[in-house]
């Protein structure tokens, strides 16, 4: 009877909710409020955009497409975006592991300094890498000499992408080393293998997917990112403009259609990446479990 | 993995555990000499470079702040909060955290109660719904309640025939705030309640306990470190938020301008020491923040040592 029961988890669950409400009250409370207040805030403000953008005209919509600062904003947008997160994805990775596997001073305030691009406003970090990078500043002044130049060109926007995507390397790969088995890697030791081999054999692949979900993160945040962005690019017609920000200059230009429609091009690109990265975070807890 | 060949077999897991110096000596030699780490000087140049890195692209543009803050002196800097525009920004700022942190709270409880403690249809849809927020560009978010609610929106000409105004006024960025902060307490909360599953509430319930009284007494007391940071944060964001806000604000000064907008305007008037000032204060704001996730993070780690060293204790 027992093995019966246990092989048909789903039924029997069905039977308890059926038979034993839940003792614990204030479902109906709580769904309720929820469903509203997501309601209101989230999805019907959000439906707006779609149901405004379904209005357009062909012939408008064909203008947005081929019109050329538009085009060269989501290719600015596009390249600052995956270079910023191929930077992360090699630096959050170095910096995840030299915080899991070794110990030194300042360690744990290290630690916790890596969320601060998670918790400072943009337009804070937005005015500070500006003064940092233009050509009087700390680190400009010194790039200046070499012919490199950061603010107001696009490497400052790839550089302000960097810094806003790089919490979210670090934060994925970190918890997966730190579970990671050492015992295998002794055992790796054992049979000849040097340390390079056990880095490409066997870490690299078992921190893959969790690499590959936080620079799909990073590059996804910095495709949106507007506060930080937009003071060290200078905002150069034709030259340093991201997506976000035509929005707004469409926006002050009271082009709605405009705004809109290239609005809406960005959100159905952010929600595939987003339904990717989560079919992709199941299919890496997958590999997990079955490890 | 069993145990590796050509080795002592460990002894068994009965046996008296090392005594505790012995241990942590061993634990010493373990990192030292370890078969399974890099040598001393590689460990060092990673180190470096990480450090390096960090340094940079953390701690440069944080004391270029301060820096920018303090280059007039001690005096300049205090003497640019006194400026009309910066303290009504600051206190607008106060204001629409005030309303969203406190709602945003409410929202987050009741989501993760409904998620944590019930099964239900549609919970995974439910909880990707609540995420979505994070998914759209800030500039976004202000554009969808300037779609709703401006001159030309939905909502439009109704709000004008009543003399109401939203969208360059303040309900406009408290709404925005609201959606740009939706999904973080909740975010925070549905982890840590599932994992504490609901058998102490059920408990409380059989006892006697009414609804209320095994949420302030039981739920609460179990997330309550959660439930901080997770407003913390939510405080910080609430008051950090630029392009949301920028969008929908207005830039009217003394009537929508917060901190952040301030900084913006200040900055591009190349009014840099006030500028910087005002940047300063959303400085400390962050740094408050990561300190209270690291003591935070620290209680949530030794409450889950406790946990796991409990049973063994009996």
């Amino acid at each position: 009877m027992e093995s019966t029961t246990i092989s048909q988890p789903k039924a029997r669950a069905r039977l308890r909710r059926k038979k034993h409400p839940s003792v614990i009250p204030g479902f109906g409370l709580t769904m309720g409020f929820t469903l509203l207040y997501l309601s209101l805030i989230v999805l019907i403000p959000l439906s707006a955009i779609f149901i405004k953008a379904s209005h357009l005209t062909w012939p408008q919509l064909h203008d947005l497409i081929t019109d050329k600062q538009v085009l060269l904003a989501f290719r600015l947008s596009f390249l600052s975006s995956a270079g910023a997160a191929l930077a992360n994805g090699v630096f959050g990775l170095l910096v995840a592991w030299v915080l899991v596997r070794y110990r030194f001073p300042g360690r744990s305030l290290l630690d916790s300094m890596v969320d601060l691009p998670f918790a400072l406003p943009t337009a804070v970090a937005g005015i500070a890498l500006c003064a940092v990078y233009s050509q009087t500043g700390w680190i400009g002044s010194m790039l200046e000499p070499l012919g490199i130049k950061v603010a107001y060109t696009s490497l400052g926007v790839t550089l302000a992408l960097v810094f806003i995507g790089l919490p979210f390397v670090v934060r994925t790969v970190q918890p997966v080393l730190e579970d990671l088995d050492k015992e295998v890697e002794e055992a790796a030791t054992s049979l000849g293998a040097n340390r390079l081999q056990i880095f490409t054999k066997l870490i690299l692949p078992a921190v893959g997917p969790s690499l590959f979900t936080g620079v799909s993160l990073a590059f996804a945040r910095a495709l949106g990112e507007y506060g930080s962005v937009i003071f060290i690019s200078g905002n150069l017609p034709m030259k340093t403009e991201i997506v976000p920000l035509i929005i707004v200059s469409k926006l002050e230009q009271y082009d709605y259609a405009g705004a809109t429609a290239v609005a809406c091009i960005m959100l159905v690109l952010s929600f595939s990446l987003l339904l990717g990265i989560n079919l992709l975070q199941k299919w890496a807890g997958g590999a997990a479990r079955s490890r | 993995m069993n145990a590796p060949i050509g080795r002592e077999i460990p002894p068994p897991p009965a046996s008296k555990p090392l005594q505790d110096p012995t241990r942590a000596r061993l634990r010493k030699l373990d990192t030292k000499q370890a078969v399974t780490s890099e040598p001393l000087w590689l460990q060092r140049i990673l180190i470096g470079a990480a450090v390096l890195y960090l340094f940079l692209l953390l701690f440069v543009p944080l004391l270029t702040v301060f820096a920018g803050a303090l280059e007039k002196g001690i005096a300049a800097y205090l003497h640019s909060f006194g400026d009309p525009d910066t303290l009504f920004s600051i206190r607008l700022t106060l204001l629409i955290a005030a309303i969203a942190v406190p709602l945003n709270l409410t929202f987050g409880v009741a989501a993760s109660w409904a998620i944590a403690k019930f099964d239900f249809w549609g919970k995974n849809v439910l909880t990707t719904l609540i995420d979505l927020p994070f998914a759209v560009s800030p500039v976004v978010s202000g554009l969808i309640y300037v779609l709703l609610f401006g001159k030309q929106g939905w909502f439009g000409p109704l709000l004008d025939a009543h003399d109401i105004k939203i969208i360059f006024a303040v309900p406009g960025i408290v709404l925005a705030t609201i959606f740009i902060t939706f999904p973080m307490v909740a975010r925070e909360l549905i982890p840590l309640m599932e994992e504490q599953g609901k058998e102490e509430e059920e408990a409380a319930r059989t006892l006697g306990a009414s609804g209320w009284q095994t949420f302030w007494h039981v739920t609460l007391p179990n997330i309550k470190w959660g439930l901080l940071y997770g407003v913390i944060l939510t405080n910080a964001r609430a008051m950090g938020e630029f392009g949301a806000v920028s969008v929908v604000s207005g830039h009217i000064r003394g009537m929508t301008t917060t901190l952040p907008l301030q900084v913006e305007i200040l900055y591009n008037e190349y009014n840099y020491v006030q500028a910087f000032s005002a940047a300063s204060l959303l400085c400390f704001l962050a740094l408050l923040t990561l300190a209270v996730k690291a003591v935070v993070e620290k209680r949530a780690d030794r409450a889950r040592k406790d946990a796991v060293t409990a049973p063994g204790k009996g």
